[in-house]
């Protein structure tokens, strides 16, 4: 972080020590409301839903039983993860070629490319599914210039399987993944690069030996973000998918909502949260996660 | 560095920007193709569409259970942007400027909102406040976009110190400001268009949000979002285009206003 750049504002005659902690005690007055408010809305009811999964009416691990000897709910789980990785791997594919250019082309071009990725990251879920639901649909605008090139005799079924929830998903969280690979690659020293050429490496080379393993960093935050995201998708694949396309997070509402199955929803819930925080402190430890709103702010 | 430095452009290079092309058309694409068809004089979602009309915004606007949600949404988002600014000024100073240990550890609790998948945030707050009766109210939902717009206020408020130069204030204090003054005069109006653009992007957090208030609402009260959601479980609505092109719309002004107040600030 930015110790270095903290100067204690009172240093006069004081014992250096009692000047520090006070200024410490200051700046803990300062971040204590959030912490407080996180601490009650945010981390007291993550903490409920640990205890009511092992909670029915005494202590019980009878929900996760249920939940790992259950072969429905073990194939939801597998097809969450299946779904996450494909969606992580197509992110990658055309995430990588699109945060190339934006790292690499002129600034004020970059900035224009920017926005273009930040304006659909910042519009809400609901509404870019909804515009995915209008082009996928059956006599969606898709269907209706494919049908019309020809290229396909009937409108083809893109909507309400697993293909529109990964495009779907794909849509949402391409940007993560693209302003994530971009801020290591504008962190790459173009000199790097001019050195490899002038030693005399031909720009694959360059690219495959200099700038590829200089963006892994990059590549793994972006990939790790994207899949720790996808695991708890809800709204998309609610909306997208077909009736065999439920993942842990549409289960764990359908639990809540209709079964009232709150102990059970709970044990679905505290695995989700476990899996999620354990990739997150990964991530954290990898990545800066303030870097997103970099081209944001 | 494409096609720049007088190289020739190969394959690759023209590989590399169709791809690039094509990643950006599918980003942009589907925003343009709703704000076109939220115009639409046909009773279909078709694109093109048949002809120019103001009547999916005329539904929008003019029915009443509509126009109602907007209210719901900008009185959540509206508190929802107090809270979050002022915690997460707070907040964000402190990690900046002050020392203490397991400041790694204390950023990674306030940024940890924006990871955890959000249904269950939503969830253990739906049973938080089930149990206090408190569910379908504003601030309830206030309360739980707080949660989750904080991150971002401490993200845009931690860059914006991280560029101020303490010096600045450290000079007006020894030129005889009180530590108030120096706040005042100095440090305030050099940090506003931070806090100004955290604000903003808290808002719209938190009406672009769906899933705390679809559990938190009641029936009376609905934010935007769960009205959409409501619709399009029953149909795809074409009124539900001119909503959406209305939350694009207020997505647009907060970058701009926000870019704007930037800019301001850097002059």
């Amino acid at each position: 972080m930015t110790a270095d750049a903290a100067t204690p504002l009172a240093v006069g005659a004081e014992p250096a020590g009692a000047a520090e902690r006070r200024d410490a005690r200051r700046h803990l007055v300062l971040l204590l409301p959030a912490l407080l408010t996180l601490g009650a809305f945010f981390v007291y009811p993550l903490l409920g839903i640990l205890v009511r999964s092992v909670d029915k009416n005494g202590y019980t691990l009878e929900s996760y039983r249920q939940v790992f000897r259950t072969g429905v709910y073990l194939t939801v789980i597998g097809l969450t993860f299946r779904t996450a990785t494909i969606v992580t791997l197509i992110c990658l594919l055309v995430g990588y070629p699109l945060a190339y250019v934006l790292a690499t082309v002129r600034p004020r071009l970059a900035r224009w490319l920017t926005i273009i990725v930040v304006l659909p990251f910042l519009t809400s879920i609901i509404v870019r599914t909804y515009a995915w639901m209008v082009l996928l649909g059956r006599n969606g605008v898709v269907n209706q210039y494919l049908v019309a090139a020809g290229l396909t005799p009937a409108p083809l079924p893109l909507l309400y399987n697993q293909a529109g929830v990964v495009i779907g998903m794909t849509y949402v969280l391409l940007p993560f993944m693209v302003l994530t690979l971009a801020s290591v690659m504008q962190g790459i020293d173009p000199a790097f690069l001019r050195a490899a050429h002038s030693l005399g490496a031909s720009r694959l080379q360059a690219f495959r030996r200099v700038f590829l393993p200089l963006s892994i960093p990059g590549v793994a935050g972006g990939a790790l973000l994207v899949f720790i995201l996808s695991l708890g998708f809800y709204i998309t694949p609610a909306l997208m998918g077909g009736p065999s396309d439920v993942m842990i997070a549409m289960l764990i509402e359908r639990e809540v909502e209709f079964t009232l199955n709150w102990s059970f929803a709970s044990a679905l819930g505290s695995i989700l949260l476990v899996l999620t925080l354990a990739a997150f402190v990964v991530y954290y430890r990898l990545m800066r996660l303030e870097r997103l709103f970099e081209g944001a702010g | 560095m494409i096609g720049a430095e007088g190289q020739r452009v190969g394959p690759g290079t023209i590989a590399l920007v169709a791809v690039a092309t094509a990643g950006l058309v599918f980003l942009l694409a589907p925003v343009l193709i709703i704000l076109i068809v939220s115009f639409s004089s046909g009773n279909y979602l078709s694109f093109p569409p048949p002809g120019l009309s103001l009547r999916w915004y005329q539904r929008f606007f003019g029915t009443p259970a509509w126009r109602q949600s907007i209210v719901v949404s900008v009185q959540v988002a509206s508190l929802t942007m107090v809270f979050a600014t002022v915690l997460g000024l707070g907040a964000a100073l402190a990690l900046v400027r002050g020392r203490f240990r397991r400041k790694a550890v204390v950023y990674g609790v306030v940024l940890s909102p924006m990871i955890v998948p959000t249904i269950i945030t939503a969830i253990g707050l739906y049973f938080f406040f089930v149990k206090l009766k408190a569910t379908g109210s504003i601030l309830a939902m206030a309360i739980g976009h707080t949660v989750l717009a904080l991150p971002v206020v401490v993200i845009i408020i931690t860059a914006t110190l991280q560029g101020f130069d303490l010096r600045l204030e450290l000079a007006a204090l020894s030129l005889g400001a009180s530590r108030l003054g120096a706040l005042r005069r100095v440090t305030v109006p050099l940090i506003a268009p931070g806090v100004l653009s955290a604000a903003l992007f808290a808002f719209l957090t938190s009406f672009d949000e769906l899933l705390i208030p679809l559990f938190l609402s009641g029936v009376e009260v609905q934010t935007l979002t769960v009205r959409i959601w409501n619709s399009l479980v029953l149909e795809v609505d074409p009124t539900i285009a001119a909503v959406s092109s209305f939350l694009i719309a207020v997505t647009c002004a907060v970058l701009g206003v926000s870019a704007l107040v930037r800019r301001r600030g850097d002059a």
